[in-house]
């Protein structure tokens, strides 16, 4: 906010600042992609915000960190219940495959799937396995997605919008 | 071991054998019965054999007893007459010779007896006056010498002439006749000898002797008193060697047994009386007593056969017969038994490899899930960014390009799935859609496919389809389309020169030509557009030698021209096109389209040896085809079977070095006549394809070829664009270039296409000189009688030209030169030919669009969509937080009105009727209740609500069903079915890809539902 008001002498510099972030901004999206965390689904979440809904993507990201914690959350619990009721694990399983999916977090995804087939083997510790699995992809896209918010958020407040958004 | 066999093991071990233990017993029991058959029959046959040997005795003995008695009664009653004689003091009367005389007539009385003989008794004071008065002395019996002295004697005098040697002899000298004179004179009664040698014959004999009396005797005199009125004595010999033997003799069956008479008064030493051989008494004897009138012997007749009992072969073969049967039977039923338990144990084996390899199938087929997944995504990515491309603003060729991109990546996801259906074929689970789709359009995609490598090597590729298939077909358009690229994708990897040829009849017109035709003979009259005739001989062009689409030799000669006028002729001649636009009336009434589909090439054909097992998986023609060409040999197969099961046939005819041909028969529903195909067309996400412009409706071509096949594919192709088509195939003929000027100067004609190659290759790039040149020729001719003044140059009748096109299959930058400058300054047309393609070049080429603008409207997509959705209020059912946000997300984008429940229970409340929502976009995997459950209720609830609305109001004011679709991420899962089973109207794939919404929403809104 202060940088704001010091309209005249900073201009240049905000701009630089500008130009930094979203160089950063699109690095980071480019190592997401590069390193298979993010698919085009992603890229389309971005397309939906526009006007109407300026802060969509934001909304949407923070959903899923909040959902899927819950579900995390769920999950193990399921998870240590004797005997352990493989259908509501595949239930919850379901729907985090359901969000990641939407999201475009591909990795979660895919952990997903290997979670979903331990359930279909009933295989209990091929679950708490994948489980790790799934809660280590999910805590790497968690802070990558915070990450890339920060420096959305950054860019905004820098005076610019979204590099999705300007097209 | 013991221990061992009681276990499990021995268990099993009787399991296994016990019908070969049944077996062995079955034997043991079959030997015994066939012994005791044996036994008894063999028994039976000693009874019988002993029964008959006593009665053969029984009659001997008893004839033996009566003929003996009867001689002795009579000896008996000689002796009664000799003593009458005596008592009356008149023995004198006989002598000698009346004795022998009388003995000799009565001697048949007496049939054992060798003779008779009377001896006086002679005491020895008496002696000398008896030997005198008979005039010879006593002799002994033996030495036949004089006697010597005794107290008495017992001279014979009187004999019969048989035993006269006896006459003179003492009797009582030997010490048998001896013995029996003192019993018989004693006794008063007849009296036996034992058997002995008879004197002179020497015989064996017996003697019988009777005393005479001197006086009358009673009954109960003494034995002294006996003796002492003894006057003589009357004796028998019975000759028992030889008139037995001739007795018995007599017997049937006499050889059979031996029979031997004993004396038995001693009985520790029986005497022989007859018989050569001794017999003695044993079981195989029989015995039979005989009574020869002397109380004081005893004789028995013993019989035995002469030989030993046969073998009892009647006995011996009934019971090995019965035994062989048996085992025979029981080996039988062992043998079936075995054979059954090896069946079974291989059944076993069977049924277990069977599920090992259903689970190396089902292995198989979770692998395949995973890759073609893991495909797919970065695929959706490729086509994603190509439809993006599509939007901008892009020329005719580029918007091809970029479409035949899609398409071929469209094509390469659809083969991905082909792979995961290819398990589905072999294990049998493959199930056919049956569902609208365009035929000529998935021809033309197909070509696209292909189309760069037939551009590159220089290969035609052509496809026909006879006017009367119908446009739209039911069946399975996937399916279709892979036998299609498996057989055009061979095809184009073993061709490198020639061309490739698809063609699409119907069945039954090819079987009426292969029939030979009825048709044959006016085929003139089927086109009144074409301009053919005696005069049209092909150019004596080095490829020219065969009639086919690209001259050169096919392996089936189904496509050459011959064949394929025959064809036409055949389509026109029972084809009205005034009738109806795409609807035909088959004649059977049946709504089943048979289709004859051949792929032909004239590539390098099929080595013979190989052919037949062409559809054999992974085979292919030999290893080095493999290296050479590629390929895993599979597609073949897969067509086959796809081909089956659409109920056809696949064929080939194939001739090394020159081409294949393959061709397959294909049954498809034809559409109902009362659904028309543009509605099918706007509504059904299968046919995304668009109908083709109309704009060319009326136009008039004039198509130019050497090749008549060539000629028909391109006219095909413009008939589809409603574009009407005259054939040129020679420019020698007069009458050829009076139509060409007609259409052209006369008018009409609004474009030429000129196949590069017409007249062989590059010839046609000189067509429009050569079309100058005769129309000038011929106006010329004209102008002679109307004495018109118009210039005739070459530059006015170029300028009058339509719009002349160039069909190639591909172009170098200097023939590209050469055509622009001999007057093809449109367009130039690549083949293969297809619809899209030739309607965006004419497009180019005559700077017409289609009045309905097709290309936009696509671009336009996302407008199109904002259009269709904006205002209109959406409910969205999910109950996964994130995805119901992105939902509504992209459809507040479009402009809808969001609403978001996140339970199915929710989307009941809220969708009850009476409410004001348009649609409803509904997750089919929810807990709880799911999407399918939910929509179930929601219909239900409708159908109450509308029958309580249709009892007060009839107006139809509220949508009474709302369209509901259903999301999910699993579009395999989902199939359509499923979710119109449960009242839903559609699915779109989540996350929302913009076309499918489009056409999903489309449905609805467009077509005026609300």
């Amino acid at each position: 906010m202060g940088k704001n008001h010091e309209a005249g002498s900073g201009k240049e510099e905000d701009a630089m600042q500008l130009a930094v972030a979203k160089q950063q901004y699109g690095e980071h999206m480019d190592s997401l992609r590069a390193e298979g965390l993010l698919d085009d689904q992603f890229l389309e979440l971005q397309q939906l915000q526009d006007e109407s809904s300026p802060d969509f993507v934001e909304e949407v990201v923070l959903l899923f960190i909040q959902d899927s914690g819950r579900i995390i959350k769920n999950l193990a619990d399921s998870l240590e219940q004797k005997p352990v009721n493989f259908k509501k694990v595949d239930a919850h399983v379901h729907q985090f495959k359901g969000s990641s999916s939407s999201i475009g977090a591909k990795r979660v995804k895919a952990v997903c799937i290997m979670l979903h087939m331990c359930c279909d083997r009933q295989d209990q510790q091929g679950c708490l396995l994948a489980l790790e699995h799934v809660k280590r992809e999910f805590d790497l896209i968690k802070g990558k997605l915070q990450t890339m918010l920060e420096l959305e958020k950054q860019i905004v407040a820098l005076g610019g919008t979204p590099p999705f958004m300007d097209r | 071991m013991n221990a061992q066999m009681a276990g499990g093991g021995g268990d099993s071990l009787w399991f296994e054998h016990w019908h070969t233990k049944l077996f062995i017993l079955w034997v043991f029991f079959m030997a015994l019965v066939s012994l005791s058959v044996y036994l008894q029959m063999n028994a039976e046959m000693l009874v019988r054999r002993r029964d008959t040997l006593k009665t053969m005795c029984e009659g001997r003995a008893r004839m033996l007893e009566n003929q003996f008695l009867a001689s002795m009664n009579h000896v008996r009653a000689l002796t009664a007459l000799f003593t009458t004689l005596h008592i009356s003091k008149q023995i004198a009367m006989f002598n000698q010779e009346t004795f022998s005389q009388y003995a000799e007539s009565t001697a048949f009385e007496r049939p054992l007896m060798s003779g008779v003989a009377y001896a006086d008794r002679v005491l020895h004071e008496d002696r000398e006056s008896f030997e005198m008065s008979h005039g010879w002395t006593i002799k002994e019996m033996f030495s036949k010498e004089k006697q010597q002295v005794f107290e008495e004697y017992a001279p014979a005098t009187m004999s019969q002439d048989t035993v006269s040697y006896l006459t003179s002899l003492d009797m009582m000298s030997g010490q048998e006749d001896r013995e029996n004179i003192l019993r018989a004179r004693a006794s008063g009664k007849g009296a036996l000898t034992n058997p002995f040698r008879l004197l002179e014959s020497k015989h064996l004999g017996v003697v019988f002797t009777f005393a005479v009396y001197s006086i009358h005797l009673p009954p109960d005199a003494t034995p002294d008193e006996r003796v002492k009125a003894t006057a003589g004595y009357l004796g028998g010999a019975f000759d028992v060697e030889t008139l037995v033997e001739n007795l018995l003799h007599g017997f049937p069956g006499s050889e059979m047994i031996a029979v031997n008479v004993y004396d038995i008064t001693n009985e520790l030493c029986p005497l022989v009386m007859y018989g050569h051989t001794n017999v003695s008494k044993s079981e195989n004897t029989y015995v039979s007593s005989l009574d020869f009138g002397d109380p004081q012997r005893k004789h028995e007749m013993r019989c035995r056969y002469n030989e030993d009992a046969l073998p009892p072969w009647t006995a011996i073969s009934t019971s090995v017969g019965i035994f062989v049967i048996g085992f025979l039977v029981g080996h039988m039923l062992h043998a079936s038994r075995n054979r059954i338990d090896k069946v079974e144990e291989n059944c076993r084996m069977f049924k277990e490899l069977k599920v090992l390899a259903d689970e190396a199938s089902v292995a198989k087929s979770q692998f395949l899930a995973t890759v073609s997944h893991e495909i797919r995504t970065p695929m959706n990515g490729v086509l994603g960014m190509l439809q993006m491309l599509m939007d901008t603003r892009l020329d005719a060729t580029q918007q091809d390009y970029a479409r035949t991109a899609q398409a071929s990546g469209k094509a390469l996801i659809t083969l991905i799935n082909e792979v995961l259906d290819q398990a589905k074929i072999e294990s049998g689970r493959l199930e056919l859609e049956a569902v609208p789709f365009d035929l000529c359009a998935i021809l033309d995609d197909v070509l696209s496919l292909f189309s760069g490598k037939s551009r590159d090597e220089g290969i035609e590729l052509a496809v026909y389809i006879s006017e009367k298939v119908p446009s739209i077909l039911i069946g399975d358009p996937g399916r279709f389309r892979q036998i299609i690229i498996n057989l055009v994708g061979n095809s184009i990897k073993f061709t490198e020169r020639g061309h490739i040829f698809v063609c699409v009849h119907l069945s039954e017109d090819m079987e009426m030509v292969m029939e030979g035709s009825d048709y044959s003979g006016d085929d003139d009259d089927y086109s009144d557009w074409e301009v053919d005739g005696p005069g049209c001989v092909p150019l004596d062009m080095k490829c020219n030698q065969f009639n086919t689409l690209s001259g050169y030799e096919t392996a089936d000669d189904r496509n050459s021209w011959e064949t394929f006028e025959l064809l036409l002729a055949q389509e026109q001649h029972s084809y009205n096109p005034d009738h109806d636009d795409h609807h035909w009336n088959f004649s059977d009434g049946n709504d089943v389209v048979n289709l004859v589909v051949s792929v032909e090439d004239t590539g390098v054909g099929i080595p013979l040896h190989v052919q037949e097992r062409v559809f054999t998986p992974f085979m292919q023609a030999d290893s080095s085809t493999s290296r050479t060409y590629g390929g895993t040999g599979i597609g073949l197969s897969i067509s086959k079977c796809l081909v089956e099961l659409m109920s056809g046939k696949m064929r080939f005819v194939s001739r090394p070095k020159i081409g294949s041909t393959f061709t397959f028969t294909a049954k498809f529903q034809q559409m109902h006549n009362s659904v028309h195909e543009s509605m099918l067309r706007n509504t059904n996400s299968v046919l995304q394809v668009r109908l083709l412009p109309t704009c060319f409706q009326g136009m008039q071509a004039l198509v130019v070829d050497g090749r008549p096949v060539r000629s028909e594919v391109t006219r095909h192709h413009l008939r589809r664009l409603g574009v009407q088509v005259m054939l040129i195939l020679s420019l020698s003929q007069s009458e050829c270039s009076a139509a060409a000027f007609h259409s052209t100067v006369g008018g009409g004609i609004d474009m030429i296409l000129v196949d590069k190659d017409a007249w062989g290759a590059g010839t046609g790039i000189r067509f429009p000189h050569m079309l100058c040149q005769s129309a000038s020729e011929h106006l010329r001719q004209r102008n002679k009688y109307f004495a018109s003044s118009v210039g005739l140059s070459h530059g006015f009748i170029a300028a009058r030209l339509p719009k002349m096109m160039l069909v190639a299959t591909s172009m170098t930058d200097n023939e590209h030169k050469l055509a622009r400058e001999n007057g093809f300054t449109d367009s130039v047309v690549i083949k293969p030919l297809r619809a899209s393609m030739l309607s965006a070049c004419l497009q180019q080429a005559l700077g017409v669009w289609n009045r309905r603008d097709q290309g936009r409207e696509l671009r336009e997509g996302s407008r199109s969509l904002h259009k269709l959705l904006s205002g209109k209020r959406v409910l969205v059912v999910d109950d996964n937080p994130v995805n119901r946000r992105v939902a509504e997300g992209a459809l507040l984008k479009y402009g809808a009105q969001v609403e978001c429940v996140n339970s199915g229970r929710a989307a009941i409340v809220k969708l009850k009727p009476p409410h004001n929502f348009d649609a409803c976009f509904m997750d089919v995997q929810m807990p709880e209740m799911d999407g399918f459950e939910a929509t179930e209720i929601i219909r239900k609830a409708e159908m109450e609500a509308s029958e309580c609305m249709s009892g007060g109001i009839l107006t139809k004011y509220h949508p009474v069903r709302i369209p509901i679709l259903a999301m999910t991420a699993d579009v395999i899962q989902a199939t359509q079915a499923e979710c119109l089973l449960c009242g839903m109207d559609g699915y779109v794939a989540k996350p929302f890809e913009e076309q499918q919404l489009y056409n999903a929403v489309a449905h609805f809104f467009e077509a005026g539902y609300v």
